[in-house]
């Protein structure tokens, strides 16, 4: 297996455009399905200890995908993704959104474009993001940092009563 | 809705706002010298700076100096950094789900 997979991460900020490149050991087609697919979006698509969960997904042009990203403690962060192109194991652009539980999103969001490539059995993965907001990703890690305090209070009262036992 | 701070430094007249008074706190009457510009466009882009929390008044007698709020740029740079984190987890996750995905072939 290639070890030295490329992953590129550069931001301009004049421009509002964050460029992320990513090499991967796999051929095209797996690596299309893997960004295209819920069930296989749903095993990777969030950082760890977050996880993904996908409520629906229509991976058609003007078809949404609405997921949830979940802290282990169980607070969810509700994302609305519209593709608005689609050019088979070569590109497709989406407009992402955070929105609530009842599938309002907010009013600005961000435009996506992924590029795929295929070279000697190793797929490389051109994003591009505009206009993402530091705002938006404040307020979204804001709700995992309530979340988590929650948890940790939790964990205290816990302790303290497993004390007085 | 208030401006956001990537539209905040997008504006390459406010970057260079900035980058001047990052070195020296300034009024907005030496900010309209400095860029031969009207009051009125050296206040738009003040309320904007303003509004993203990147510069601060401070009123010195009958004047009004604009000093660069570093804070606020350090926290935008912690977001970047997070996010690229966070893409970097994601991605190395991916790497197992295709390796599983190859072995089931």
């Amino acid at each position: 297996m290639k070890n030295d997979l490329l992953f590129d991460f550069n931001v301009d900020k004049a421009a509002k455009t964050v460029y992320i490149t990513r090499e991967f050991d796999a051929g095209i087609d797996l690596v299309w399905n893997a960004f295209t697919k819920a069930e296989i979006l749903d095993q990777w698509a969030a950082p760890a200890p977050m996880r993904s969960k996908t409520k629906y997904m229509d991976f058609t042009v003007g078809g949404k995908r609405f997921y949830a990203m979940i802290s282990p403690d169980g607070v969810e962060k509700w994302v609305f993704q519209k593709y608005t192109s689609i050019t088979p194991k070569t590109n497709f652009k989406l407009y992402n959104s955070f929105a609530d539980k009842d599938e309002n999103p907010e009013p600005v969001g961000s435009e996506w474009d992924y590029n795929f490539s295929e070279e000697d059995g190793i797929t490389k993965v051109y994003i591009t993001i505009y206009n993402e907001s530091l705002e938006r990703m404040q307020s979204i890690m804001e709700g995992f940092r309530i979340g988590f305090t929650m948890m940790l209070k939790n964990l205290d009262e816990l302790f303290a009563a497993s004390k007085q036992n | 809705m208030k401006p956001d701070i990537f539209q905040a430094i997008a504006d390459p007249t406010r970057r260079a706002i900035l980058t001047l008074i990052a070195i020296q706190a300034l009024t907005p009457n030496a900010m309209a010298e400095k860029f031969d510009m009207t009051r009125q466009a050296v206040s738009k882009h003040i309320k904007v700076l303003q509004e993203c929390d990147l510069i601060k008044p401070e009123p010195s007698g009958r004047e009004i100096y604009y000093h660069f709020n570093a804070k606020k740029m350090q926290e935008f740079d912690h977001w970047l950094a997070q996010f690229r984190e966070s893409w970097k987890t994601q991605f190395n996750q991916l790497d197992k789900v295709l390796s599983t995905l190859k072995q089931q072939k």
